[in-house]
């Protein structure tokens, strides 16, 4: 087991290093002159050529890339332009309220979406499986954007249950600030949990040893949950990974509806502004969210699956 | 000659074809005709936006701001006068757009990467799949809001942005599809005798892979309409003031308090029109591979 961690550790190195190649081509190379897009079409040359200067945009591309690498390696990305705070320190304040609104949210996701796809599974083709069908369905289609306005305007402009923006300070009042946002995400989250819950219970249930359970005379519920929820984790655990980041990708638009700091929200206006260091350390920090939540997802996998740890 | 044919040809019963496999699908379920309706409806809307929109979607008026739904305006007026319906019919052309360029521009690209990768394998196969890897560990939205970071927004930069988030996922497909029939007895006669390696991909490998990536090019259409209301809505998609459902949304939230009207709109129009493409798209893949419907 310890091998087979160490060989995942030591494949997050190259992966780490080829998505920060990545990402350095999209900020160097992609079409668009990075001082004309931070600075506008309408800068003077000199403003163009001291911009390029200080961004170090005149060294040959691979001391640019080392420079980068050793930035990110060593936690310093710069000063905002804009305010000229670190852009690691700007990170450092808006990264907890992303990882809290995606735990959350996720959390919200399983415990709505277990239960609905367990309840479809056996109540197979019946009215509690066209229930969750069609609350999948919708939660596939309606933009979470979109859903979060609607919890906006509903909860906290018209009934005002809920504060309309912020994140809080306090345990409690952050928690009371995340409820909204996260619940928008957590309804796209449990559509899309319940149905493989669903799908990979229902696949369970066919075995051999759920009717060798039934047989025998095992509890109906001892079955379901003992002998097909707990074989049922493991293609729910790939599942979780994906659902994770789609959540994390939802949170961008998530803390612009509901005006909550956040990682999204520091991109997003840093591009609003043209903040280039900002886009980049935004840009890097997505990345590595990426990278973390499928090193640990495979992590989970030795956890959830003995057979995997014996390998 | 002629009779062996005919002989055969009475023996084996002839192979349900492809259309009649999918029109059976899709009119055998009453949710797939609903939404065959309603993308008939948003082609003829998109098309004849000039006839069908009462009032010009850019022209503002001070007199008649925040308009609650009236006869005049169905939907009401936003905070700049403009009549919300007519910016709707408008933006429509935008989701139809590039819900159906950037799928088949990512097809195009994804497939030549994955053919090419899956045919010659070494080297090349490696550069490929490991970067066509690494871009599908990230969701579909986060890297386009991310390309989209660097590039801006615009027309030309969200189909671009679109089409890269995609292309993974076709390089997928059409790699593993390319490894499967490129040891097929007719692929390895063709190189046998010498057929140049470019008709070979063209002529003997790219239509034998095509149904799988027809089937995901349908089922992302929907998540192309999705992604560029995602990115309108961001401010990185379709930049103000030419109308999309996104910006719409966005433009609404800056005015929650004048009208909600404009997101309700808008908000309704990309979850009919995504749950229905998403129906078709699940009724055409499981005519072509019936396994996968429960």
């Amino acid at each position: 087991m310890s091998r087979y961690l160490l060989f995942r550790l030591a494949d997050a190195v190259p992966t780490v290093f080829l998505v920060l190649l990545l990402v350095f081509i999209a900020m160097r190379i992609l079409p668009g002159d990075p001082a004309i897009a931070a600075l506008g079409d309408m800068a003077t040359a000199e403003q163009l050529a001291l911009f390029r200067e200080r961004m170090g945009l005149n060294d040959p591309l691979w001391l640019q890339f080392i420079m980068f690498v050793k930035g990110v390696l060593t936690l310093d990305l710069g000063n905002s332009m804009m305010s000229n705070q670190s852009v690691v320190g700007l990170i450092l304040y808006n990264l907890p309220y992303t990882i809290e609104l995606t735990i959350v949210a996720m959390l919200m996701g399983l415990a709505a979406g277990v239960p609905l796809g367990v309840l479809a599974a056996t109540h197979r083709n019946k009215l509690p499986d066209s229930g969750v069908r069609v609350f999948s369905l919708v939660g596939y289609a309606i933009p979470d954007f979109y859903l979060g306005a609607l919890l906006l305007i509903t909860f906290a402009l018209n009934l005002g249950w809920f504060p309309i923006n912020g994140g809080g300070t306090d345990f409690a009042s952050r928690m009371y600030h995340v409820f909204l946002p996260a619940l928008t995400l957590a309804f796209v989250k449990a559509a899309f949990i319940g149905r493989l819950t669903r799908t990979s219970l229902l696949e369970v249930l066919s075995k051999d040893y759920v009717r060798t359970a039934r047989a025998k005379g095992v509890q109906e519920r001892r079955v379901i949950y003992r002998h097909g929820l707990r074989n049922a984790l493991l293609p729910l655990t790939t599942g979780l990974g994906l659902s994770m980041l789609a959540t994390l990708s939802g949170s961008v638009a998530i803390e612009m509806v509901f005006n909550r700091p956040g990682i999204g929200k520091l991109l997003i206006n840093a591009i609003a502004e043209r903040d280039y260091a900002v886009i980049q350390g935004g840009i890097v920090v997505f990345a590595m969210f990426v990278v973390v939540i499928n090193l640990l997802m495979d992590l989970l996998y030795i956890v959830v699956d003995p057979r995997i740890r014996m390998n | 000659m002629s009779s062996i044919y005919e002989t055969s040809s009475q023996l084996l019963p002839p192979e349900p074809s492809l259309l009649r496999a999918i029109k059976g699908v899709m009119f055998g379920r009453p949710g797939t005709i609903a939404a065959v309706v309603i993308i008939a409806m948003l082609v003829i809307v998109a098309v004849l936006a000039p006839v069908l929109a009462p009032y010009d979607p850019l022209s503002q008026s001070m007199l008649k701001i925040n308009r609650p739904p009236s006869w005049a305006n169905w939907l009401g007026t936003d905070q700049f006068g403009r009549d919300v319906l007519s910016r709707m019919i408008y933006g429509s052309r935008n989701s139809l757009i590039f819900g159906l360029i950037s799928p088949f521009s990512a097809a195009l690209i994804g497939t030549t990467l994955g053919v090419i990768a899956g045919y010659f394998g070494g080297i090349i196969d490696r550069v490929i799949s490991r970067v066509v890897d690494l871009l599908l560990a990230f969701p579909e939205l986060l890297l386009a809001i991310m390309i989209a970071a660097v590039l801006g927004g615009g027309f030309w930069n969200v189909i671009i942005v679109i089409t890269i988030a995609f292309v993974p996922g076709f390089a997928r497909v059409a790699r593993a599809q390319t490894l499967s029939i490129k040891h097929e007895p007719y692929v390895e006669a063709a190189i046998s005798v010498g057929v140049r390696t470019p008709v070979i991909i063209f002529r003997h490998i790219v239509p034998n892979i095509m149904a799988p990536i027809v089937v995901l090019m349908m089922l992302w259409v929907a998540s192309a309409i999705r992604l560029e209301a995602s990115l309108s809505f961001l401010g990185i998609g379709t930049q103000a003031p030419n109308p999309s459902w996104g910006n719409i949304i966005k433009d609404g939230l800056n005015n929650i308090f004048g009208s909600p009207w404009p997101i309700i709109g808008a908000g309704t129009a990309i979850t009919l029109v995504v749950l229905a493409f998403n129906l078709v798209g699940d009724a055409v893949r499981d005519a072509l591979d019936p396994s996968t419907s429960q």
